[in-house]
């Protein structure tokens, strides 16, 4: 059944984005994702123009995540003042990286540097995951017991002062990296269009040492408040929110997500990063193909609109 | 039957302008729709333009058969084309060409190949074909045509690719030695707004007479509701998104509680 897409200005089968949401929806409620990482190249693909794409999708993400953040809360498996802190880090992150974004796009180099982003980050963030959860692996399989947590151990940014609490976290840092790293997920994801929970995850768990139960619930709020503030900005601004395309999306979705979590709740940790880092790599490969093969066609149009 | 149809049409008729054969024989041309309608289910659409040779008594005797030259322009829209090219490995887009106000579709619809029906001086002169359509490009601060320009061959086989651009040398179809009927293939993507129909008479190689009619495409319905509401309401369009995203999430996580 075809639909045609108001803002996008396509004609799609609704069945395919529903396929597509609840695929989406699934691997994000297993690994406590947003999935923008997955559905922005996966409209793109389909023909969504990369711009509307990234838009819609930040809605998407906000309802997936929003869900995801009420059955968390339900079992108060979330820090709301890490996430708060993160916020407010992330939205000075994503100013700078929404005002990168409008010039890089005027200088026709956006779509080189979203794929050396994604190339370079899916790339890291996939081979840190993989390593570490085979080796976590490896480790339960010889009958080793699994790497204790030291709450004592100290990294080099413990000696920083602002000091927090989290409490549900269990950490008490500095508030300054934990800015840093709302920061960096708020500017990578004007940039790329992703709600960024691969990254805070890892960068929860591996850098602030924040329990794994707790990580994703902090994410999920994290990911949600960011998503559906730059839904609101990019209506206001670029009007290339599609709402029809997002509520199909969300509704496979969230559906999806339910399964996905579900799943997610019965496989061990370890396999569960394992699993995500695989992914992560694969999408990472798929960009840099797509930047070191010889393109088919090397020429491309932008519509700039109006008379220059 | 001629008569009759020409008749029952909405006319937009003209005289041609190509010496004094001229008005011995007109051309009226009426499409089947003026208004096409993006619904929820749109994924292109056909239109018909039908049209039929009108001569009066100072018509000239013909020995050569009519020629019918129907060209669909659509709504006018700056253009970038860049170029890739391999820089330490990867492929960047290194150049750009900006192009002021191309048409966003062309269509030039034919009862046989252009080249046929008017010499290149005469498709040069009246701007008929892709080819001969100018695509001024922005340089440096003038605007100016650019030919054997490589980014300018790149557009046009770009929007080709795309159904945008057409030459379709079968299109128009007389149905008696006057009377003509073409099918104008509007794909998915068509940009919406104002199109013009151009079409042109020829015999013998010589433009005799011309008509123009025009159709818009809009989007109606829900379709024009979202896109008002995005454009002209953006923030509260933002929040009513925003909320929509909130209510699906609380809804799935109330339908799928299990504790």
């Amino acid at each position: 059944m075809q639909i045609f897409l108001p803002i996008a200005d396509i004609p799609v089968n609704v069945f395919l984005l529903l396929a597509m949401g609840l695929a989406v929806g699934f691997i994000s409620g297993m690994f406590g994702v947003g999935g923008g990482f997955l559905m922005t190249p996966l409209l793109i693909f389909i023909g969504v123009q990369p711009a509307v794409a990234v838009a819609s999708v930040t809605t998407h993400v906000a309802a997936a995540s929003f869900s995801g953040a009420i059955a968390y809360w339900r079992r108060n498996a979330l820090d709301m003042t890490l996430a708060l802190t993160l916020l407010a880090g992330g939205i000075f992150g994503s100013a700078g990286g929404v005002a990168l974004f409008t010039w890089l796009r005027a200088l026709d180099q956006l779509d080189l540097v979203i794929g050396l982003s994604y190339v370079m980050l899916l790339g890291i963030v996939g081979i840190l995951m993989v390593t570490e959860s085979v080796r976590a692996i490896v480790r339960s399989r010889q009958g080793k017991p699994a790497e204790i947590r030291r709450p004592g151990s100290h990294a080099w940014f413990h000696g920083l002062p602002l000091k927090l609490r989290f409490k549900r976290a269990k950490v008490y840092v500095s508030a300054i990296p934990v800015l840093a790293i709302g920061f960096i997920i708020g500017f990578l994801g004007a940039i790329m269009g992703i709600g960024g929970g691969f990254l805070l995850v890892p960068l929860l768990i591996y850098v602030m040492r924040v329990p794994t139960a707790t990580v994703i619930g902090t994410s999920m709020v994290l990911t949600f408040l960011t998503m559906v503030s730059a839904t609101v900005l990019h209506a206001a601004t670029n009007h290339l929110v599609d709402a029809v395309l997002a509520l199909i999306l969300m509704v496979g979705g969230v559906i999806g997500a339910q399964f996905g979590a579900h799943a997610g709740a019965r496989m061990r940790g370890e396999w569960l990063r394992l699993l995500l880092g695989l992914l992560v790599l694969a999408v990472g490969s798929r960009f840099a193909f797509q930047l070191v093969l010889r393109p088919e066609d090397l020429y491309s149009i932008r519509i700039i609109g109006g008379t220059p | 039957m001629n008569d009759v149809l020409a008749a029952t049409l909405v006319l937009v008729a003209s005289f041609g302008a190509a010496g004094p054969a001229a008005a011995a024989e007109h051309l009226v041309a009426s499409l089947t729709n003026h208004r096409v309608m993006i619904t929820s289910n749109y994924t292109g659409v056909e239109l018909v333009l039908f049209g039929s040779v009108e001569r009066d008594a100072a018509a000239p005797r013909r020995i050569a058969p009519y020629d019918i030259v129907a060209t669909i322009t659509g709504p006018r829209e700056s253009l970038r084309t860049r170029r890739k090219q391999r820089l330490l490995g990867i492929w960047v887009n290194t150049q750009a060409r900006t192009f002021v106000d191309p048409p966003s579709y062309l269509a030039v619809l034919t009862n046989r190949p252009l080249a046929a029906i008017a010499s290149a001086e005469t498709r040069r002169r009246l701007q008929l074909g892709i080819a001969d359509t100018p695509l001024p490009e922005l340089i440096h601060n003038d605007i100016g045509e650019v030919s054997n320009d490589p980014f300018r061959a790149a557009l046009m086989r770009l929007m080709r690719e795309r159904g945008l651009f057409s030459e379709e040398p079968n299109a128009v179809t007389f149905l008696t030695p006057t009377l003509f009927r073409a099918a104008i293939q509007l794909p998915a993507q068509v940009p919406v707004g104002t199109y013009t129909v151009a079409v042109k008479l020829f015999a013998d190689g010589d433009l005799i007479a011309h008509t123009d009619s025009a159709f818009e495409i809009v989007k109606v319905g829900f379709e024009q509701f979202v896109v008002n509401a995005a454009r002209e309401h953006g923030l509260l369009y933002g929040f009513a998104t925003a909320l929509m995203a909130m209510a699906t999430g609380w809804i799935a996580s109330v339908a799928f509680r299990r504790d």
